[in-house]
């Protein structure tokens, strides 16, 4: 029997084998000859601090107690494992591009950076886990005392002793985690020492699990025979509890702080994932291989009433098998230190980096002031957080009376940290969760777990009262701790899990859906949610911090490249320093911050200097991405000003068509009030002698010619009217195709000249100046000969000299051709002028032939073919001029 | 009541066709086809009847009839106004500037000698 100041001697002496080999890999990895530090398989042996003192002796008390089920706990985390491809890579990717120190980082950081948030998860995580590192002081208590006495029982003070275990560890603890501190939060010497330790675990337990199948019931099949016959041996599934543990132990698996460390923070390549996804599910397999063999021979062998808990070191010990038992105690020894040491490396982490860190730089005035004696601080705070994490565990253990079953402590636990579970997944899959969500989630779920799961555990009238566990709270039924909203005969582990889950769960998503995150929430989630889209290949954890390159890069995106220069070259110039940068000094970041906040505001501008000098978990990346945020924000406001401008315009345009629709309506109604006068006109004067030549008895013969020739004049006058009308329309309408034609000019001013005079009784004199160059036309010669004959027509009718005279010229311009009319008549009065080519305007129309339409139909024909007709002004006579472009005017042969 | 008539109008024929119509009634028929001129010629004239087309050159009809009417001498004068426009909206200007009757061209011969002897019998 080996006396427990042996066991306390070997202990120490394995701690201290721990500690060398800690110690020479860390020199080794200081030295860069580190590489095997970081192989897939420590990366595998390292996960395996998942198996703790529980596992190591609680899983044979839980098969001895509940048969098959404790393989829930091994089903969970090689469910997560085996389908590492859809979460787990994406954890640990976004935990190493963001640089996550820890869980209460991954979502404070995924939450827009919210301290309230880490504050609170670091808090749940501690209390979370503390009944957890209570267990593992009870198992190492426990298994010491087993050695003490006979029966364990009596001789050893199992409160004092577990004081003594929690110091122990404590101080062992801060010597292995916080001997040195570099801001990666990566520890060399701790993942190969609890590699080491996976080993010594597994070899124990394997060791414990041949002895019993080969040394006691004496090979396989008799092995197989009494697990048959034995209670255990019958697969009583609670389905149930079956599905809530599975879930349980996977999601703990993924949220356990000490998880998240060595699973995320102390991953140094995302391939060992790969490996360590069948690795680990083959490791716990092999863990859980002799746990139905051991608790079947330990409840066949040992006496009655004896804790199965501890089968693992009493059945080699009934055996007289001490060295084996040693080797046992080793085992669970190392099983708890590990854990203990991990897990408060991870929570002391959490605690000095959100809750102790935060104080006490806001209680110094230079808060933002990153100098030597941080690290002390730190330093400080994580020895200070990790004497406070076990002694809260060893007061959990005092108080909960450290009667309480393995099993059913961890599951505490592990319900516990299952509550980071929605707001970490929702964080990293969907981009609509929110900062309140996830508050109200954990909040909701920390305070189900509490109320239905911790504070039961320490007995009926511990914490809470017997009424409150008979008559629920205050008195309110429904609110009874083992029987929420009236729900009852639930096993009390799945009524925990299954109402805070649920709770948290509903809670997280429906608050999120009613809340709006704010931009830095809106910028992580995106890059969190499609980190594989953002990151090629993680980044280093080695990676520098903020550079005056970097400084510059972010300035530029901000302030724009040149500006940026000058700001760093003035800078530059005052340290004397040569070139473009300048050192980070304190002073110059406090400049750069004011020029930062004109453009981004006060407390982005302080948010990205900080964070870009001093923050550790912050990647520049992001910085960046906030940058460019702003720049899109900056372009949309400038394209809405564009948007505006073009708005204003488009109101212009449309008030400018009204008026001109207005102005349009004004002139239809005239040009129609014209066309009635000009049709009823003629109309009145044939009806009204029609009327005569019928009514009238005895009207002379000349009468009747005389008024027959009226109508007849009249009746002329109404067609040529429609047909003005009918081809002023279509010239207007633009319908009018021209019937282009090779012609000379003269020829066609012949030929007008000669129709005009044929249709006219009034004698005109038209004189065609000769001398002028033969001009070749390609153009409509009718339609130039109808704007002849107007004009012609026109000079016959309102010349008002004595000897009416027309003169004819043609003209040659560099870019055109000219043929000019030149009367001798009364000049048309100035004010008159403009108006010649309107509709209906007459002037001087003494016979009252014309409609008016004439030099209207006449412009619209010059505008068709290119050109154009004017009315010069002079001061005696009238000139028009009918301009033809050069292109209708071909060369002369 | 004597029958001396005042014709506006400027169109030659529609003036030779009323001058026909009225003389062979028995009216002495003056005419006048300038708008401009026309209201000094009525008061200088003072004719039983004018016959008043609504659209002159120099001024219209309508200007005319207003200004006419402004001087009480001419306020119960038979004033008969022709037009040709068509538009509704003439004939209720004319009818508030105090037209007599309103006629739309083309007219027919009876009813132009109807409105006459109409309005020739109200004034006496």
């Amino acid at each position: 029997m080996a006396s427990v100041n042996q066991l306390i001697a070997v202990s120490l002496g394995y701690v201290a084998f721990l500690f060398a080999i800690a110690f020479f890999a860390e020199r080794a990895a200081a030295r860069g000859r580190g590489g095997w530090l970081r192989s897939p398989l420590v990366y595998t042996l390292s996960l395996s601090i998942y198996c703790t003192a529980w596992t190591f002796y609680g899983a044979v008390g839980y098969a001895a107690r509940s048969g098959m089920e404790f393989v829930t706990i091994y089903l969970g985390p090689s469910l997560v494992m085996i389908g590492w491809w859809w979460a787990l890579r994406k954890l640990v990717r976004i935990g190493r591009v963001h640089r996550a120190t820890s869980v209460a980082d991954l979502i404070s950081a995924r939450y827009g950076k919210s301290n309230l948030l880490a504050i609170v998860v670091t808090v749940m995580a501690v209390i979370g886990v503390t009944p957890y590192i209570a267990l593992q002081l009870q198992s190492v208590t426990l298994s010491l005392s087993i050695f003490s006495g006979p029966e364990g029982a009596g001789s050893l003070n199992q409160f004092r002793a577990a004081f003594w275990v929690a110091f122990g560890l404590a101080i062992f603890t801060v010597l292995f985690g916080t001997r040195n501190l570099n801001a990666n939060e990566r520890h060399d010497g701790v993942v190969i020492a609890i590699a080491v330790e996976a080993v010594v675990k597994l070899v124990a337990l394997l060791a414990v699990g041949v002895f019993v199948v080969w040394g006691i019931a004496g090979g396989l099949g008799p092995m197989m025979d009494r697990i048959d016959t034995s209670p255990i041996g019958q697969w009583n599934m609670d389905r149930s509890r079956w599905v809530a543990l599975t879930a349980l132990s996977a999601a703990a698996f993924l949220a356990l702080p000490r998880m998240f460390q060595v699973m995320v923070v102390e991953n140094e390549d995302e391939r060992h994932l790969q490996i360590a996804s069948w690795a680990f599910p083959l490791y716990l397999m092999l863990m859980s291989l002799f746990v139905v063999p051991i608790a079947v021979i330990g409840l066949d062998l040992m006496p009655a009433g004896s804790n199965p808990d501890l089968f693992v070191l009493t059945v080699p010990l009934s055996e007289g098998r001490v060295g084996l038992a040693t080797l046992s105690f080793l085992g669970g020894f190392s099983s708890a230190t590990s854990m203990v040491i991990v897990a408060t490396l991870a929570l002391s982490t959490m605690m000095s980096n959100h809750v102790v860190m935060p104080v006490w730089l806001s209680a110094r005035a230079e808060g933002a002031q990153v100098s030597g004696d941080v690290r002390d601080v730190v330093i400080l705070a994580r020895r200070a957080s990790i004497l406070m994490i076990i002694g809260l565990g060893y007061l959990y253990y005092r108080f909960s009376g450290g009667g309480a079953a393995l099993a059913a402590i961890g599951l505490i636990s592990f319900a516990g940290v299952a509550q980071f579970l929605p707001a970490m997944l929702g964080g990293i899959f969907w981009r609509g969760a929110t900062r309140w969500g996830a508050l109200a989630g954990l909040v909701v779920g920390f305070t189900v777990w509490v109320y239905c799961s911790l504070l039961p555990s320490f007995g009926p009238g511990a914490v809470l009262s017997v009424a409150t566990f008979d008559n629920g709270l205050w008195g309110i039924g429904w609110l009874r701790p083992l029987a929420l909203f009236g729900i009852e005969g639930i096993d009390p582990t799945v009524h925990a899990v299954a109402w805070s889950l649920t709770l948290n769960t509903a809670v997280f998503l429906i608050v999120s859906l009613v809340t709006f995150p704010e931009p830095l929430e809106r910028l992580q989630g995106a890059q969190f949610v499609n980190v594989f889209d953002h990151s090629t290949q993680a980044r280093g954890w080695d990676a520098a911090l903020a550079t005056s390159e970097d400084l510059m890069i972010m300035t530029q995106r901000i302030l724009g490249a040149e500006e940026a220069q000058i700001l760093f070259r003035a800078e530059a110039r005052r340290q004397g320093v040569h070139g473009q940068l300048p050192e980070p000094t304190q002073a110059f970041l406090q400049h750069l911050e004011r020029e930062l906040a004109a453009s981004v505001g006060a407390a982005t501008a302080h948010a990205m200097i900080s964070q870009l000098v001093g923050g550790a978990s912050v990647s520049v990346q992001e910085l960046m991405a906030v940058a460019d945020e702003s720049a899109q924000i900056l372009e949309y406001s400038n394209r809405l000003e564009a948007k505006s401008d073009e708005l204003t315009r488009t109101a212009r345009q449309l008030r400018e068509a009204n008026q001109k629709l207005t102005a349009l309506s004004v002139q239809k109604d005239a040009f129609l009030s014209q066309i009635s006068h000009e049709l009823r006109t003629p109309m009145t004067s044939i009806r009204s002698f029609s009327e005569i030549l019928r009514d009238t008895e005895g009207l002379g013969e000349v009468e009747q010619t005389k008024y027959a020739s009226i109508i007849h004049g009249e009746a002329i006058r109404l067609t040529r009217l429609l047909d003005d009308l009918l081809d002023l329309s279509v010239l207007e309408n633009g319908q009018v195709s021209l019937n282009l034609d090779t012609g000379q000019l003269g020829d066609v001013l012949a030929q007008s000249i000669l129709t005009a005079q044929a249709g006219s009784a009034r004698h005109l004199e038209v004189v065609r100046h000769p001398g002028e160059d033969p001009v070749r036309l390609m153009t409509d010669l009718d339609r130039l000969n109808q704007v002849f004959i107007n004009l012609i027509t026109n000079a016959q009718k309102y010349c008002d000299a004595a000897e009416p005279r027309l003169e004819i010229d043609v003209r040659r311009t560099d870019t055109a051709v000219e043929v000019v009319f030149r009367d001798n008549g009364t000049p048309i009065a100035p004010e008159a002028r403009a108006l010649i080519f309107e509709k209906f305007a007459r002037i001087n129309d003494q016979d009252g032939s014309g409609a008016g339409l004439g030099l209207a139909i006449c412009r619209e024909i010059m505008t068709r073919l290119g050109g154009d007709i004017t009315l010069d002004p002079t001061l005696k006579g009238n000139v028009f001029v009918v301009r033809l472009p050069q292109l209708a005017a071909l060369a002369a042969q | 009541m004597g029958k001396h008539v005042l014709l506006v109008e400027d169109e030659l024929n529609i003036i030779e066709a009323i001058r026909f119509l009225l003389s062979r009634e028995g009216w002495q028929v003056d005419t006048h086809s300038d708008g401009a001129t026309a209201l000094a010629t009525i008061k200088d004239m003072r004719p039983d009847l004018v016959v008043l087309d609504y659209m002159l050159p120099g001024k219209s009809g309508l200007d005319i009839l207003t200004e006419l009417r402004a001087d009480p001498a001419f306020q119960a004068l038979p004033v008969l106004m022709l037009t040709a426009r068509g538009q509704s909206r003439d004939r209720e200007m004319a009818e508030r500037a105090g037209v007599s009757r309103f006629m739309t061209k083309p007219f027919s011969n009876t009813e132009v000698m109807t409105a006459v002897r109409d309005l020739v019998q109200l004034a006496q």
